[in-house]
């Protein structure tokens, strides 16, 4: 093992490692402390290095890479600013469990706490925003700590981990250790295997249920293709309604039988009064979140509620549940499919009728209407025109933040698992750019579109210019109606219509700023010229932003206000004036 | 810290609490290793946790590993989410609430110790007053002259709170305390 072969500079145990844990692009940005790094890189080619315009950009395309692919997203930024700037991306992925390995250059040890030049205290800034971080001070242990930074990020729930390196590590010599000769450093070995008298008892109660509803999150979708389309042998087998979170979209199809839209604060009518009226909740991969729950003491008062989590924090956590069954959800499901067919001549699904009856009512209140209109593009007829459009290709959907992430949420069908990227736990605008250029980087020749709002497009708009350079073909749809759509809502809501800072007065004109960046800018206004410039824009080869002006004053419904219930929402048919402003009482009103 | 508030984060807790707080003290085996006591108490900062006596220090040499003593308050909601969100961190090897194990071991507490120095300068009445009390609460002395005393105690927090009250009209100066350590009574371990 310590034989000369293997002796190697810091900066050469970095790329071997990549290479062994099997990474093909790393995402990044140079500067002074990771340039040994950088040389390296410039001298191979297994490894590809997308150069983005921003650390952040980094951070999100890799999200985007690993969402969209169940590897682990590669990220490498250099000391200081480069390190700062990766923090948001970092939180973004430790919220909605991505797997991330973000390497970072460090001042050498010798200057590390002298205030040098471009120093920062990145594992310490890093420290809650990551699952783990290391400050690697001895080169001769930089291979080890990189394969457990990959086995971190991807064990477990997975999360970001941040390998913090000192540029003189980087030039030091030193051993290299493959990663099948390292033994964990951790006792870190999450249980993935669950309790089989709890699932008995999970199935035993899923067997009475005569009002059922299984909530299913992004937990299906980390635990891989398996466990969605176990997901769907349940859904099957059982005939149980299935309703998703924001993360947890196409792990069961849009077009299934069973399937009654997303749930939460913007979620359909009848997949929010399941949630509330059930008499056993299914809860699989997914954390009972503020924006899903609504009033938590109000929350599905009459139901049995059974968990599956890996993360055992996040059982009973916000709402207490009767069955807590801790593991991973494909191999939970896979023994629950299996316990369900062993009795399943006793059970049938007649006594599903009622319920279904009620869910049909609930479905009939078409709480996702919208008044069309021949002069202006309504912003949820742009979503479903895309969706027409682009549903027969291979697509894939990232979305920015606000209110034209929730229309894509409700009305674009999504029919498989890893096609939808947004960013749900942190809400980060300038999101959705940055990952469609993962995205596309892992997968070339798909269509990948950016579903984005005038004001988070412009967060992250230098990546464009990444875009161009690595000929990555991402099309950027941007739902202008000049607001901070979300924003203005909220204002209507609970600050009587006074539209604080939420409407841009300064524009930039879309189509130019695509053509100095060397992309495609196309502009639509018309409901009726909408189809053709759609399909203009997915012929083009290149990046494309598409401005396409929507009524400026759509709001998102439905929706349940801040401090409601499930079936206390407010339904579009409902949302007068008046009732917007007067939907949010006082104890509401100092809520997120 | 922040015991008034929710602890979980969220605004939407607004639903009364009608648990009641308790206090607790927990034993967490950690590695022992750069940066492990900011990730235990990031966490309690981080998510509006309780500290109220915190003690570490490395206890098995060979196997680096360090024990943390954290005495906390919370409700029983919350306590569950305390443990499993330790148990979370990575370094983390166990965690175990002792004063639930005293409980299902049959005792009232597990046995909680702690060790104080306590500083009294005076002459006088106040001196031999302090000498007397001293020895009545098995203080030793550990430093003198003729205007001071280092009383070193040991004992359960209530005795040393008491004993601190008590020195404190006898020209009390300063006093440092250890933190808790904890553990359960009877043959096995944590």
């Amino acid at each position: 093992m310590s034989g000369t072969e293997n002796q190697m500079t810091g900066a050469e145990i970095v790329l071997q490692a990549l290479k062994d844990n099997g990474v093909e692009h790393i995402f990044g940005y140079p500067g002074g402390a990771v340039l040994p790094i950088y040389d390296e890189i410039f001298q191979q080619d297994e490894i590809q290095h997308i150069l983005v315009r921003h650390e952040q950009g980094a951070g999100h395309a890799a999200e985007g890479y690993a969402r969209s692919t169940g590897k682990v997203g590669v990220m490498l930024v250099t000391s200081g600013p480069g390190a700062t700037n990766a923090v948001t991306p970092l939180q973004d992925a430790l919220m909605d469990s991505i797997p991330l390995v973000c390497l970072s250059g460090q001042v050498p040890t010798s200057l590390i706490g002298s205030d040098a030049f471009q120093e920062c205290d990145t594992v310490g800034i890093t420290r809650p925003c990551t699952k783990h971080n290391w400050l690697v001070k001895d080169v001769n242990q930089l291979a080890r700590t990189i394969h457990e930074a990959f086995r971190v990020a991807q064990s477990g729930r997975p999360g970001p981990v941040v390998v913090d390196i000192p540029k003189d590590i980087q030039f030091a010599t030193g051993t290299y250790v493959p990663p099948s000769m390292v033994s964990s450093q951790h006792v870190y070995e999450p249980k993935v295997q669950g309790d089989l008298d709890r699932i008995r008892e999970a199935v035993a109660l899923m067997q009475g249920a005569r009002k059922p509803v299984i909530y299913s999150g992004g937990g299906v979708v980390n635990s891989g293709p398996e466990a969605s389309h176990l997901l769907r042998e349940l859904v099957e087998l059982t005939g149980f309604p299935i309703t998703s979170t924001l993360m947890g979209l196409g792990a069961y199809p849009a077009s299934g039988k069973n399937w009654l839209g997303m749930l939460g604060m913007h979620g359909t009518y009848e997949a929010n009064m399941a949630m509330h009226d059930c008499d056993v909740m299914v809860c699989i991969g997914a954390r009972f979140d503020d924006r899903i729950t609504g009033r938590l003491n109000a929350f599905s008062p009459n139901s049995k509620k059974i968990h599956i989590d890996i993360d055992p924090s996040s059982i009973n956590k916000n709402v207490r549940v009767d069955i807590p069954i801790l593991g991973d959800v494909g191999r939970v499901l896979e023994d629950m499919v299996r316990l369900w067919r062993a009795s399943a001549k006793t059970v049938g699904k007649e006594h599903l009728a009622d319920w279904w009856t009620s869910i049909s009512k609930w479905r009939a209140r078409n709480s996702l209407a919208y008044k069309a209109n021949d002069d202006v593009i309504m912003p949820q007829y742009a979503i479903q025109r895309l969706y027409e459009l682009t549903k027969h290709r291979d697509t894939y959907i990232t979305t920015e933040v606000g209110q034209h992430q929730m229309w894509a949420a409700q009305f674009f069908g999504f029919e498989q698992p890893n096609r939808w990227m947004t960013s749900g736990g942190l809400g980060t605008m300038g999101y959705g750019l940055p990952a469609a250029l993962g995205v596309q980087i892992a997968h070339p020749d798909a269509l990948v579109i950016d579903i984005a709002g005038d004001a988070s497009i412009q967060m992250c708009i230098q990546e464009m210019s990444a875009a161009i350079q690595y000929e990555a073909p991402i099309k950027i749809f941007i739902l202008n109606n000049q607001y901070m759509g979300m924003v203005r809502q909220w204002q209507q809501l609970l600050h009587g219509n006074r539209l604080s800072h939420s409407y841009t007065e300064a524009m930039p004109d879309f189509v130019k700023l695509a053509e100095a960046y060397g992309a495609v800018g196309l502009r639509c206004d018309k409901p009726a010229d909408l189809d053709g410039a759609i399909q203009e824009m997915i012929a083009v080869k290149k990046p494309v932003i598409f401005d396409c002006r929507v009524a400026n004053l759509a709001n998102c419904f439905p929706m349940i206000p801040s401090g409601k219930a499930h079936n206390e929402m407010l339904l579009p048919d409902e949302a007068t004036d008046e009732a917007v402003a007067n939907a949010i009482d006082a104890k509401g009103r100092q809520l997120v | 810290m922040n015991a008034h508030l929710q602890p979980t984060g969220s605004a939407y807790f607004i639903a009364p609490e009608t648990q009641v707080s308790e206090s607790h003290t927990l034993s967490v085996l950690v590695d022992n290793e750069p940066g492990v006591l900011a990730r235990v108490i990031g966490l309690f900062s981080g998510r509006g946790y309780n500290i109220e006596s915190l003690t570490v220090s490395e206890t098995e040499h060979q196997a680096h590993l360090s024990r943390i003593t954290i005495v906390t308050r919370g409700t029983p909601h919350v306590l569950e989410q305390i443990k499993a969100q330790l148990e979370r961190i990575v370094p983390v090897h166990r965690v175990v609430d002792l004063t639930v194990r005293a409980k299902d071991l049959g005792h009232e507490r597990p046995l909680e110790r702690e060790l104080a120095l306590v500083k009294v300068s005076g002459t006088g009445d106040h001196r031999v007053e302090a000498l007397r009390l001293a020895d009545a609460f098995r203080a030793s002395v550990i430093d003198a002259n003729t205007e001071h005393f280092v009383f070193e105690i040991t004992g359960k927090v209530s005795k040393i709170d008491q004993f601190i009250a008590i020195m404190k009209p006898l020209g009390l100066i300063e006093v440092c305390r250890t933190g808790i350590a904890a553990m359960n009574r009877g043959p096995q371990g944590m």
